[in-house]
């Protein structure tokens, strides 16, 4: 439903760092824009459809349901939700071995990457989220809040989303130090992220106790958390505090794979 | 012209260029990569075709391939138009891009020659015969059941080469044959396209970056400049037109003031014991470097070629480089 | 053409050369291979995860039940795995024409859209087909139909109609990029988007789309209509009884439509250079 191919071929050459590389890519992003707009299109009307048979699914109402849908169409480039952000190209770099010449670099590899990504996420929330967001508010009933401060605190979630976002795909990239191949852990990636991220169906709707165990996975703080802040459907300072400790967390986690991955190429040599 | 093989009459090629200009504004622009060309090639010769980067060396090729449409003019290659009949000249014409395999990266040699055998429909004998003679002289044979991903670029290119002869073409284009190839590879390659020419009579059509190509392989030369062919001739001539100059590079026992050599020699630089002379490409270094022996303490020379770019940039800034001039009475045009 | 040889039949002949190297090629990384299967069997199970999990919080969408949707997104997905196998590397041609490795194909002395289609033949596409196919058995036996014969084979030529209708999307597409490279996800919007969107029933859609869908892009012929006719449904837009039968014409104007578009890119490539 929502994992497509050509997100990663839409980028070419990649290599240099963040905003401005892809910012080159001019026609790939209006590409991007009108493809995420067709499959917004699409996925409003299954959800309307869905809603309309169970109103109130999830704690939403048909108005935000769509919003969801419009979110997660803007957001998708934004948080790689599956995958084509910095990790396709620290995977390469892992696999080739030109690894080992990163470490040699005076600045912290998970920092470094970071900003990298940070610059890309920037750059597609503008490129690639803004104009399908709106179009949906343009063209379909949303519930969209009026408060600054709602927004704000969007804003904050948002920010949170991405540090998991990265972390996640830190851990699957550093993975390919041992497991050598990239390709099956890009599909992982991506088999993972849009499920478990509520791309193909908004977390809240999941039934029974898939249901409570995928809204406490980590991918749950990418996309479900943000929508429900920025609709008022929890709590903001429980929304930051689950975020923020997936975010804590999975990048500590990052750190200890990343000097445990450092140790293996020193000692093999690079 | 009755035994012209290939043919070019009046031949241009304009590309639509759309540049950005401002935010959203966007210029269209026409460029003419090649401009009222003519030339014909005779079954059998081998020509070198040079030229300064963006010439129109590439959309010559092109064009004479079936790969790109002229936009004006006439092309025959065999009689055939090739942009309107590309897939029936294909079997009579063999390409090599030297930055470009067409091998297939993750299989045996082998395995590409065979796809060239079922998709060229070589018969059984023919293939075998062709196979086996490449195989032998550009030294394949123990190469054959190597993955393509594993030969060096020497290996690959000699391996490029004989995927495009296979079906027995009547005219070979290369495009930068010896391109990062070493020595040896260079001469391997060179020594088989001689052989070829000679014996098969094959047409081959060659650009190079590298001047020996030229030297050691073809009679003629054409060259190339802002889409206009600016000399056709020996390449004897195109040193004298281009006034190229030869580096004699001599390492002395210990420093000394500039050697005194005769005229047209001069020093050009003079680094420790080392000094580097520059001298006419058409006349011997023979004299010079007798003389050099006689009057200094010689510890080691070496000559340098002139590169190519050179000879060419030369030539273009010199007054000939009028459109109208002429044709030289040594047998080569000059425009 | 040459030798009296048609050049569907060199196309073909040339396509089953090319798609047999590259499966060599892949075989050269079995594990590697053998992940990517799974992984993309994975992958296109996804969104029929995301219908089940649909249907158990309610028991019809649009008015459609379970078993009625697994029949639209069988005929769908196995339709759309077949195109994909057969043509999805048009997809990428792009990049091709980016890297300038287009050239290599046009030298050659077969037909350039065999070679561009089976280029990268990519065996793991399989998974798609067959999941989609998978559902489709469950589908028409689980369906409350009333089988006669032209109902049974309705069923394997409205697949076959549906290939050849996605196998058009992907080829026009891939046309499009000799005018646009950098525009490969505009094509994932018309064949991605495309299978998507038959997964449902064209009650959950508003009219123009479906409109859209029916007359302008005949996606709709592929499985909403000839599933109605199995199921007893009315046609979307009160479309004329026949409707369902039409579904081989709309293949053959696809294609034709297709070469048309292909044969023009390529006039424009041939023309440019790019």
């Amino acid at each position: 439903m929502a994992a497509r191919p050509g997100l990663v071929a839409g980028v070419p050459g990649r290599g240099g760092g963040g905003f401005r590389r892809y910012a080159t890519y001019r026609v790939a992003t209006a590409a991007g824009v009108f493809t995420n707009t067709v499959f917004g299109l699409i996925l409003v009307y299954t959800y309307l459809a869905l809603w309309e048979a169970r109103p109130g699914l999830g704690g939403y109402d048909q108005a935000q349901a769509v919003t969801y849908v419009w979110l997660a169409q803007a957001l998708f480039a934004m948080l790689a939700v599956q995958g084509g952000g910095f990790e396709v190209e620290l995977m390469e770099r892992v696999r080739t071995g030109e690894i080992a010449v990163d470490l040699y670099r005076p600045v912290d590899p998970q920092l470094w990457w970071l900003a990298n990504d940070m610059g890309r996420a920037v750059f597609q929330l503008l490129g690639r989220g803004v104009v399908p967001f709106l179009f949906g508010a343009l063209f379909f009933p949303t519930a969209l809040p009026g408060e600054p401060a709602v927004w704000a605190a969007f804003g904050v979630s948002l920010l949170l989303a991405l540090l998991v976002s990265f972390a996640i795909r830190y851990l699957f990239a550093l993975s390919v130090f041992w497991l050598l191949d990239g390709q099956g852990v890009g599909q992982a990636l991506m088999v993972t992220g849009v499920f478990c991220s509520g791309m193909t169906l908004p977390l809240n709707a999941f039934p029974g106790a898939l249901g409570d165990v995928v809204r406490v996975l980590p991918w749950a703080a990418q996309l479900q958390v943000p929508a429900d802040v920025l609709m008022g459907e929890t709590a903001v300072s429980g929304a930051f505090a689950f975020q923020a400790a997936w975010a804590v967390a999975l990048l500590a986690l990052g750190r200890l794979v990343q000097s445990a991955a450092t140790r293996r190429v020193v000692v093999q040599g690079g | 012209m009755a035994d012209a093989f290939i043919e070019l009459v009046d031949v241009e090629k304009v590309f639509e260029v759309r540049r950005k200009t401002g935010f959203l504004r966007r210029e269209r622009r026409s460029v003419r990569a090649v401009d009222s060309l003519s030339f014909t090639v005779a079954r059998g010769e081998m020509v070198g075709y040079i030229g300064p980067n963006g010439a129109g060396k590439s959309t010559t090729i092109k064009m004479l391939t079936g790969i790109l449409t002229p936009s004006g003019g006439r092309l025959r290659v065999a009689g055939i138009d090739p942009s309107r009949e590309r897939t029936r000249l294909a079997h009579r014409m063999g390409v090599v891009l030297g930055q470009r395999t067409t091998l297939w990266w993750d299989l045996p040699l082998i395995d590409s020659y065979r796809l060239m055998h079922r998709m060229y429909r070589i018969p059984d004998a023919r293939y075998r015969e062709n196979l086996d003679r490449l195989v032998e002289l550009l030294g394949l044979a123990d190469l054959l059941d190597v993955p393509v991903r594993q030969l060096s670029l020497g290996q690959r290119m000699r391996g490029d080469i004989a995927a495009a002869l296979l079906h027995d073409p009547e005219v070979l284009y290369l495009d930068e044959p010896t391109i990062g190839l070493d020595v040896m590879s260079k001469a391997r390659v060179r020594e088989f396209l001689r052989q070829l020419n000679a014996e098969r009579a094959t047409t081959v059509l060659l650009t190079t970056h590298d001047l020996q190509d030229i030297e050691q392989l073809c009679s003629r030369v054409m060259v190339i400049d802002r889409g206009r062919l600016v000399y056709d001739g020996a390449l004897a001539g195109l040193h004298e037109v281009g006034e190229s100059e030869r580096t004699l590079v001599v390492d002395l026992e210990r420093e000394l003031p500039p050697i005194e050599a005769p005229a047209p020699a001069r020093v050009v630089r003079v680094e420790g014991p080392r000094q580097w002379l520059a001298f006419p490409a058409s006349e011997s270094a023979a004299g010079l470097v007798a003389r050099i022996a006689a009057e200094y303490p010689l510890v080691d020379l070496s000559v340098r070629e002139p590169d190519i770019e050179a000879v060419i940039a030369r030539m273009l800034d010199t007054p000939a480089d009028t459109p109208d001039s002429p044709p030289d009475p040594a047998g080569h045009t000059v425009r | 053409m040459a030798w009296g040889r048609s050049r569907p039949v060199e196309g073909l002949r040339a396509y089953r050369l090319i798609a047999g190297m590259w499966i060599r090629s892949t075989l050269t990384y079995r594990a590697s291979f053998a992940l990517t299967v799974c992984g993309n069997l994975l992958l296109s199970g996804l969104d029929f995860v995301a219908i089940l999990l649909m249907f158990a919080q309610v028991d019809a969408l649009g008015g459609w039940t379970l078993p009625e949707v697994a029949l639209l997104y069988g005929l769908s997905v196995t339709a759309f795995g077949i195109a994909q196998l057969a043509f999805g590397s048009v997809a990428s041609l792009g990049g091709r024409v980016r890297d300038g490795s287009f050239d290599t194909l046009l030298v050659r002395p077969v037909p350039v859209l065999a070679q561009v289609a089976a280029d990268r033949f990519a065996l793991r596409r399989l998974g798609r087909g067959v999941q989609g196919s998978v559902v489709l058995g469950w589908a028409l036996v689980a369906v409350d139909v009333d089988w006669g014969v032209v109902k049974v084979l309705l069923v394997p030529v409205t697949v076959v109609c549906g290939a050849v209708i996605f196998g058009s999307l992907f080829v026009a597409g891939g046309a499009f990029q000799f005018l646009a490279q950098d525009a490969s996800e505009v094509q994932n919007a018309f064949t991605y988007g495309g299978t998507t969107l038959l997964q449902y029933p064209p009650t959950v859609f508003g009219r123009d789309l479906v409109r859209g869908v029916t007359f302008v892009l005949p996606l709709a012929f592929a499985n909403w209509v000839p599933a109605a006719y199995l199921l007893g449904r009315p046609y979307p837009l009160g479309l004329p009884e026949g409707a369902a039968f039409a579904a081989p014409l709309v293949a053959v104007v696809c294609a034709a439509a297709a070469g048309a578009v292909w044969r023009a890119g390529l006039r424009s490539y041939r023309s440019t250079g790019s």
